[in-house]
């Protein structure tokens, strides 16, 4: 029993980094209504970001909120210059482009910044707060930066305007067009916003994992999977999603032989096959009527 | 998602079906699509007798490719199935081939058709679960696949079987009755020539009830229902098909190569036979020769340009790829050989 609790709460821990990564997709995709594929490599590069601003001597939460502005600013960015031309074109033709921004971001960064692993600084400090050493001071500060941005957003989107026209603009752009959303600017600041968590996300998760070009790949799955599991409309759900996917992986690698430490990345693909077998719009997530 | 995709489907979709209809009257002159299959033919024959020997293995990579991509096609083209998990059934086909040859010593030839047995019946079954996701989770699920399939190679259990981390070693088989050709060409010419098996019967299925029962299905599949057709049957089916294609292009791949290991077999294979599909041209059948040369010989491109910035230059090449020719490289040329119809005439 102390095991099986010992593992829950490791796995909580690690849940922690895959429900900021979940709530990164869900943003986006609430945004836009594709999954990024690019979303880890946008965090990676964010994250290198705030390193190389640490690097250069500033403190590190000036460097956090000014690697957020920057992630912002270029997540808009990269919408008005490749996406924007392609609206309306085919969902598989958005998809290469996904794939075309993994590439070249993830080559980018091992090019400026190589691929040698580097440490990054927490600032929640790494004392042990619970279950001896499960639950660091730095995982305890991750969950609760990751719910304070669910909070924000939660505000955001009920009590704002734009956060209304956003979500105006998602589920249905030509109605929200034609009372004077601009849609294509909603879409940009998605965007934005989903640049900007991924890179809280991105530089909550490197002092666990390490900082290196290649280090969001299992995490992004990961965070598709919590987002899955989630519901992808909701970022409640998206959190919970991610909390449930680490404590899943952590009991099945404790208590399933073979499975647990080999096949890590199969237990992410059954989750997401058999939840969306039972439940296609996952747990908290709102089914879209279509109309023949 | 649901109402973008099926609103979307159809309009990516409606160009080359509109394009074969009017063949007839103003398009394309129906010698010019033939004279274009001859001299392809032609030069598909020549090539191995007037390249080096590292060529042909590449043009026969490409063939592989190109195999597989028609596969994909088969499924996103025609039946409007995401997939980005197909390398898991090249991988499948591969390690079929490889461990029939390895332990039961079966000779090569008879293992292709075994892999395309296999991975059709694995492709059905995983067709199951596909019916209840719907477009970009159908993508997910088929990519959490691709990343998983190595893991599942290298896992102990399978190990005995599949060599585990280093993989298999296999030998190429020679030409047989004496024909005067290398290894290399004997493969080139078994790959073109199952190649070109595999493209008149993926034509023929596309011209076929059963094809426009698939396609049927991709513009409205409420409609299809509506007229009687199996939607669960085709989807299925049209799952396996197109894993069948997969698995004899990876069983084909494990020859060529003489090695079979997991690592070959990554999500990357099964983002670039997306890659591929899209760049090549969707819904078209001789788009997949261009996604095949894409896939092998653009990434050279770029790694002479940078070597350090490989992946970004890889990245731009595809972006742009995307702007300039929106209907893939099929498509382009279906344009071209239509705007010089036009002027002729």
């Amino acid at each position: 029993m102390e095991l099986f609790l010992h593992q829950v709460l490791a796995g909580l821990a690690t849940g922690g980094i895959y429900a900021c990564m979940a709530l990164a997709i869900v943003m986006i995709y609430q945004a836009i209504h594709h999954l990024n594929l690019a979303q880890g490599e946008m965090a990676m590069f964010s994250t290198f970001i705030a390193w190389q601003l640490i690097e250069w001597g500033l403190p590190y939460w000036i460097a956090f909120f000014l690697t957020i502005a920057i992630s912002f600013v270029a997540g808009i960015v990269i919408e008005r210059t490749v996406f924007k031309p392609l609206h309306g074109a085919p969902v598989l033709a958005h998809i290469v482009i996904f794939i075309a921004l993994f590439a070249i971001l993830n080559s980018a960064a091992g090019f400026i910044w190589e691929f040698t692993i580097k440490t990054f600084p927490t600032p929640f400090g790494s004392r042990s707060l619970l279950g001896d050493g499960l639950i660091s001071a730095h995982h305890a500060g991750m969950i609760g930066v990751t719910l304070v941005v669910l909070v924000l957003l939660f505000l955001f989107f009920r009590h704002t305007r734009i956060g209304l026209a956003m979500r105006a603009a998602a589920v249905n752009p030509e109605s929200a067009r034609l009372v004077g959303v601009r849609v294509g600017w909603m879409i940009a600041l998605g965007w934005g916003m989903a640049a900007a968590i991924g890179a809280v996300a991105g530089m909550l998760i490197a002092p666990v994992v390490f900082l290196e070009p290649n280090m969001m790949l299992s995490i992004l799955l990961y965070g598709f999977a919590g987002a899955v599991v989630g519901g992808l409309t909701s970022p409640g759900g998206a959190v919970v999603g991610g909390f449930t996917v680490g404590v899943i992986e952590n009991l099945a690698g404790t208590f399933i032989p073979y499975v647990g430490q080999e096949l890590k990345l199969t237990i992410a693909l059954a989750l997401i096959v058999v939840v969306l077998m039972f439940k296609p719009t996952g747990l908290f997530g709102t089914r879209l009527v279509t109309r023949v | 998602m649901d109402r973008s995709v099926a609103s979307e489907t159809p309009a990516k979709a409606a160009p080359p079906d509109r394009a074969e209809t009017s063949n007839a009257d103003l398009g394309i002159p129906a010698a010019w699509n033939r004279a274009a299959l001859v001299l392809g033919l032609l030069i598909a024959v020549a090539l191995p007798f007037v390249v080096k020997n590292f060529m042909i293995f590449q043009l026969t990579t490409v063939m592989i490719y190109a195999i597989a991509i028609l596969g994909l096609n088969l499924l996103t083209g025609f039946n409007g199935q995401f997939s980005l998990g197909h390398s898991t059934f090249v991988a499948i086909g591969a390690y079929t081939t490889a461990i029939l040859m390895e332990f039961a010593g079966v000779p090569f030839y008879w293992t292709v058709p075994a892999a395309g047995m296999v991975c059709f019946a694995f492709g059905f079954l995983f067709g199951f679960p596909a019916l209840r996701l719907e477009s970009i989770y159908l993508a997910l699920a088929t990519f959490a696949l691709a990343v998983a399939t190595p893991q599942i190679l290298k896992s102990t259990p399978l190990a005995p079987w599949t060599g585990g981390v280093q993989g298999m070693v296999i030998l190429k088989p020679e030409a047989p009755f004496g024909l005067p050709l290398n290894a290399d060409q004997w493969m080139y010419f078994v790959t073109l020539g199952i190649g070109l098996a595999l493209a008149v019967a993926a034509v023929n299925l596309i011209n076929s009830r059963s094809g426009r029962a698939m396609k049927a299905i991709r513009d409205n599949p409420i409609a299809a229902r509506a007229m009687g057709i199996n939607i669960s049957l085709y989807k299925t089916t049209a799952f396996g098909v197109s894993a069948l294609y997969a698995g004899i292009a990876g069983s084909l791949s494990a020859v060529v190569v003489q090695f079979v290991a997991p690592d070959s077999f990554t999500f990357v294979l099964a983002i670039g036979l997306f890659v591929g599909l899209v760049i090549g041209g969707v819904g078209s059948i001789p788009g997949a020769i261009f996604g095949g040369l894409f896939l092998v010989f653009v990434p050279n491109i770029a790694e002479e340009v940078s070597k350090g910035l490989a992946g970004a230059v890889y990245g731009v090449i595809l972006i742009l790829v995307i702007y300039l020719m929106p209907s893939g490289a099929a498509g382009l040329v279906r344009l071209a050989a239509l705007k010089v119809a036009a002027w002729r005439r």
